[in-house]
Order: structure tokens, then C-alpha cells, then sequence
């Protein structure tokens, strides 16, 4: 589905991210992992159009993406979120999902003064699907406060309810689940399998959270300084001698040898 | 009686060209403000985009009288006002095209930008100049009272008149209708609402699918007219001089500034704030304490600075906000 050739990214002498490759599968929710300043969420601005890239390709479908804005690539069903979650902070919990099917009738001057029958049509059902999404992501009842005053996790949900207002073909979550709560987490967990499952969604998620990880995510690729070291299912890569030296630590190796064992 | 008088003379000194400054001001600071808001820059060319939609609207209104086409006593010039809109539309667009979009491109910082403006000002400057000249120039026809100062002594009686111009009252008017109809479409209509969410988060703006080409052309078309409505109005209660839009520039920063720049409630009070600031001060408060305070009688005018300072107290109040409260009253965006 996505592709990823020899990408660069430099900032100034600094190569944030140097020469990744990687591919992303149809239909899967692929991990990725990687110390902090890997490199992970610049690859994400590449690929989404955020930031430009100093060197490579990536294709989707086979077709060459790189250098597309981040609204030519919304409307052929590449969407993202942020690290740090980003809102309308003046508009409604609600109107900011509504804010996100683009390419209305209401968005033309002439539609705005002579359209309003067919744009009060369109709000209606607008409306409905964002209460519905409000609702599958349990947090109805903030549809109508001001988003930027919801708290950081009922942002991050908002976040990936933006996600849900289209048909979207693969989405790039990063970190969804950090400084989320427990059962949040879960209902976090649930909506990306759902999405996956009945909606037909490809994830490529960036978590650090190895639980959560290794439930969601086959396969997982991990980076480190810009590279891509290691790419495979969650339980191989928790094994892997490289990734434990730069990532995960000696005591998570024993842990996991451990529960081998056991 | 005398306060009745002293409150008449505060009226028809004060008050009344207070309002219609404010509202003047108001809509020059709701174009600043916009373009900040979504552009990001101040618009240091906006006082000569003003300048550029009267002159438009001033040559199409000396053709329409040629024709012997007039509204009676509304002036003809709200029957040009569309033309001259339209005209300052193409202009900015295409300034747009040409020189914005490029360090648009660019990612360029605000500062360029502004300067960029700068240089676009000193183009549209030279523009303006270059096709109507730089003499004062008169357009204003229809009637010139609602009420004049005889007509209100004789009607009441009072020793002081209340003279109100016809040009004051169609500058609220419209000037109401045009705030109406802009926070209408910011805050009801979607393409509205992307804009505010373009000023909100640029980047969530472009995710969730918000062209940014479209935002910035229809800004600027609602930019054209909000100058050219405000430079119209201020012609036609003045007179068009193209030095005079230029000088506007300040207090309409102040005005923008004061309540909050990128917040168009904060641009409406801003404006007014500044008006009325201006000619409080400058006023010559003699004749009022006369009525007040009979038994004082102040040997000077009573006036705290000279109307050639009138452009100071912008001055003056630029930079008290700056100092104190750099967000402006509306806590606008930091400058
Ligand atoms: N705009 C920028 N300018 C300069 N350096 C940057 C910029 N953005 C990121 N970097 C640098 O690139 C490196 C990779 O950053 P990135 O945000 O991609 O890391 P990450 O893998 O997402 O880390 P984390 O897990 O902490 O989110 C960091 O060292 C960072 O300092
Ligand atoms: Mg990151």
C-alpha cells in the first residue's frame, strides 16, 4: 500500500531520517517503534506532506506520492495525527469533526449564498455521522464544549474520530495511546481493530507502549538514528539482540526470556 | 438647559464623528485583522488597497454621473461600490499570484512578509497616484444633511445645533450590515468556518482536507471589499485624497492591535476605541464646560493636543497595548 524508498530527511548537517525503506501492507496495523529522536514522527511528516523530503520516494498504490501537500494527500485517503494533539480549540468537540469531510457544497462561495437546501442537507447528515463517531468513542457528552478545553486523552480521541468522519485508506497514528488512561487505552485499541476489521483501514502506528504493541500490531519495524533496524511480527522483534541494545533494554530482555521460559 | 446644550455640543462634536470614524476604522481593522489571522502578516498595504477600491469606485461613480444615473439622495456611489469591490478583488488576487504565493512557497517568516507588503504598498501608492493623481478629489452627492445645525436650533429651541450628515449616518449603517454579514459567514457558513479553522491550526486545517489556495483567494476577495466599503465610506464622509489612506494606516494597526489582532469582535471595539480616543482628545472641550461649568472660564481652548497630533494618540495607544498587553483586549494572537 505504501512504500517507502531511501527516504531522507535532513535538518541542516542533522539526518533525523537517513535512508529509511519500508513498506507498509495492505489491510495490516504495522508498528513502529524506536528510541526517542529516531526519527519516527519526521518520517510521518515526510510521508504526510508536513515536511518536504531532502531524498527518496514514497509511492502509495504504486503511484508516487512525495512532495504532495497534506490536502491533495487527505483526498486519496492519506490521513494522520499528531504527537501532540492538534484542535480547533475555538470550535465544539463536534464541530471539529465536522470540520473534516472536505469538498462539500458549502465550500464554494457561490453554493454558500445560492446552495443553502442542498449544504443544510449535507449538515444534517454531517452532524449525525459526528455524534455517531462521538459516541463509538464513548465521549458524547463532550460534543458540545469547546475542544480546546477537553483533556489532553479526550483529545487524542478526538484525534482519531477525525479519522473516522471519511473513508480513509490508511491512517498514520502517532503515539494515540501516550498519556492515555487504562480503559481508554482500550477503547482506543478497539476502535483501531474495528476500523481495520469492518472499515477496511491500514494503520501505521507509532507507540511506545510494547503491550500495547504487541496486541495490536503485526508486523512492527523498528528505527533507530534515521534507519530502519529491524521489521518483523511483535514476538520475533522483542527477541531480536539489536533491537534490545538500542531499544528496549537489557531488562525487558530477561523479562521476556523469562516468560520464554516459563 | 446648559447641560442640555453642553450635551448637544459633545453630541454634534464628539459623538457623532466618533462613530463614524469608529465605524471607518472598524472595517479597515477587520481587513488587518483577517489577513493576519490567516495569512499571518500584518498588511502594511492595506491602507493603499483602501485607497485603491475608492478610486475605483470614484471612477466608476464620475462615469454613472456622466450618465445622469444618480440614487437621489443616497449617493451614487453605492452604485459603483460593486464595480470598485470587484476591481480590488482582481488587484489583490493578482498581487497575490504574483507576489505572495511565492514566499507563501517559500514558507517565508512573517517579518518578509511584511516587508513584501511594504513593497506592495508603495506599488499600489504609486498606482493609485499615477491614474487619479494626487489632488483631493470630491464624489460625494445625493443629500448632504439629514439634519442641519439651523434646522435643529429651530426644531428645539436650544442655543447649540445638532448637524448630522447624511454621509455619517450611511457610514453606520453599512458598516453594521457589513459586520452582520461577515460574522455571518465566519461563524455559520462552512467555507466560513474553514477559514476560522485555517486561522485556528494551519496544519489540522490542511488534514482534515482545507485547500489552503481556496482559504487564502476568498480571504482576500472578503479583504477587497471590506477596504474598498471602508475607503469608500471614509471618502465620501472626508474627502478621497490617496496621502490620507496612507496616514490611515496607524490608527487601523492600533485599532487591530488594541483589540486583538486576528480577532475581528476585537477589531470592531479596537476601531472604536481608537476613534473615539482621537477625538476626545483633540477636541476642543471649551464650549462644553461653558455649559457645564458656567462660572469657570477657562482661558484656553481646553483642548489636551492639537488635531495636527491626531495621529499620536494611535501612537500613543500602540504602544501602552504593546507594553501591557500585547494580545489586545480580546486576546488575539501575541504581536
Ligand atoms: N524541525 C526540526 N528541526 C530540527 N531538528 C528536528 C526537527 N524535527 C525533528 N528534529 C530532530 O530530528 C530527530 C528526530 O525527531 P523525531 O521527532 O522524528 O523523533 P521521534 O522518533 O518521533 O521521537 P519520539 O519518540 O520522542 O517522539 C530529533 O533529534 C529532533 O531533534
Ligand atoms: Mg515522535
Amino acid at each position: 500500500m505504501i512504500v517507502v524508498e531511501d527516504l531522507h530527511k535532513h535538518f541542516g548537517g542533522f539526518h533525523a531520517v537517513d535512508g529509511a525503506s519500508l513498506e507498509i501492507a495492505k489491510g495490516s496495523i504495522t508498528g513502529l517503534i524506536g528510541p526517542n529522536g529516531a526519527g519516527k514522527t519526521t518520517l510521518f511528516n515526510v510521508i504526510a506532506g508536513n515536511l518536504p523530503a531532502t531524498a527518496g520516494r514514497v509511492l502509495m498504490n504504486g503511484e508516487e506520492i512525495t512532495g504532495l501537500t497534506p490536502h491533495e494527500l487527505f483526498h486519496k485517503g492519506l490521513l494522520r495525527t499528531f504527537q501532540i494533539a492538534h484542535e480547533f480549540s475555538s470550535m465544539t468537540c463536534r464541530e471539529n469533526l465536522m470540520m473534516v469531510p472536505a469538498g462539500q457544497s458549502g465550500e464554494t462561495l457561490w453554493n454558500t449564498w445560492f446552495g443553502r437546501k442542498r449544504i443544510a442537507d449535507e449538515e444534517r447528515a454531517l452532524r449525525a455521522k459526528a455524534d455517531e463517531v462521538l459516541e463509538f468513542l464513548t465521549i458524547e457528552h463532550l460534543a458540545d464544549h469547546k475542544a480546546g478545553q477537553v483533556s489532553g486523552g479526550q483529545k487524542k480521541l478526538l484525534e482519531l474520530g477525525r479519522t473516522m468522519m471519511v473513508d480513509a485508506q490508511i491512517v498514520f497514528l502517532d503515539e494515540v495511546g501516550a498519556g492515555v488512561n487504562r480503559t481508554l487505552l482500550n477503547t482506543i485499541g478497539d476502535a483501531i481493530v474495528w476500523l481495520n476489521k469492518e472499515r477496511g483501514y491500514t494503520f501505521c502506528m507509532i507507540e511506545h507502549d510494547m503491550d500495547f504493541i504487541g496486541r495490536l500490531c503485526d508486523p512492527v519495524i523498528v528505527m533507530a538514528e534515521g534507519k530502519v533496524l529491524a521489521e518483523g511480527a511483535a514476538s520475533e522483534i522483542m527477541q531480536n539482540e539489536a533491537v534490545i541494545e538500542a531499544y528496549l533494554g537489557r531488562g525487558l530482555k530477561n523479562k521476556v526470556k523469562a516468560e520464554a521460559d516459563a | 438647559m446648559d447641560l442640555l446644550n453642553a450635551l448637544v455640543a459633545f453630541l454634534n462634536f464628539v459623538f457623532v464623528p466618533g462613530v463614524a470614524y469608529g465605524s471607518q476604522l472598524a472595517l479597515g481593522a477587520l481587513g488587518v485583522t483577517l489577513i493576519y489571522g490567516i495569512l499571518r502578516f500584518s498588511n502594511f498595504a492595506h491602507g493603499d488597497t483602501m485607497a485603491f477600491g475608492a478610486m475605483a469606485t470614484i471612477l466608476m461613480t464620475w462615469w454613472l454621473q456622466s450618465l445622469g444615473v444618480s440614487l437621489g439622495p443616497l449617493p451614487t456611489a453605492l452604485l459603483a461600490l460593486p464595480v470598485g469591490i470587484a476591481a480590488t478583488a482582481l488587484l489583490v488576487l493578482g498581487t497575490d499570484r504574483l507576489v505572495y504565493r511565492f514566499y507563501r512557497e517559500q514558507k517565508a517568516a512573517p517579518v518578509i512578509l511584511v516587508i513584501v507588503s511594504m513593497g506592495v504598498m508603495f506599488m499600489m501608492n504609486g498606482l493609485v497616484r499615477f491614474i487619479i493623481g494626487v489632488d483631493d478629489q470630491r464624489f460625494a452627492d445625493g443629500a448632504r444633511f439629514i439634519i442641519t445645525a439651523r434646522e435643529f436650533k429651530e426644531m428645539t429651541g436650544l442655543r447649540e445645533g445638532l448637524a448630522i450628515k447624511s454621509t455619517a449616518v450611511l457610514t453606520v449603517v453599512v458598516a453594521i450590515i457589513v459586520v452582520i454579514a461577515l460574522f455571518w459567514f465566519l461563524n455559520k457558513t462552512r467555507t466560513g468556518k474553514s477559514m476560522r479553522a485555517f486561522s485556528d491550526n494551519e496544519d489540522l486545517a490542511l488534514l482534515s482536507g482545507i485547500s489552503p489556495e481556496r482559504v487564502v483567494a476568498i480571504t482576500w476577495i472578503i479583504v477587497a471589499a471590506l477596504a474598498t466599503i471602508a475607503g469608500v465610506l471614509y471618502g465620501l464622509d472626508k474627502s478621497f485624497k490617496p496621502f490620507t489612506y496612507f496616514q490611515l494606516l496607524l490608527p487601523i494597526f492600533a485599532a487591530a492591535i488594541v483589540g486583538g489582532l486576528g480577532n475581528p469582535l476585537g477589531a470592531i471595539a479596537g476601531g472604536f476605541i481608537v476613534a473615539f480616543s482621537e477625538v476626545t482628545i483633540t477636541y476642543a472641550w471649551k464650549k462644553v464646560a461653558g455649559y457645564v461649568l458656567p462660572s469657570w472660564e477657562p482661558d484656553g481652548l481646553v483642548q489636551l493636543l492639537s488635531t495636527d497630533y491626531k495621529f499620536a494618540v494611535s501612537f500613543a495607544i500602540l504602544i501602552v497595548v504593546l507594553l501591557f498587553r500585547p494580545t489586545g483586549l480580546f486576546r488575539g494572537k501575541a504581536v
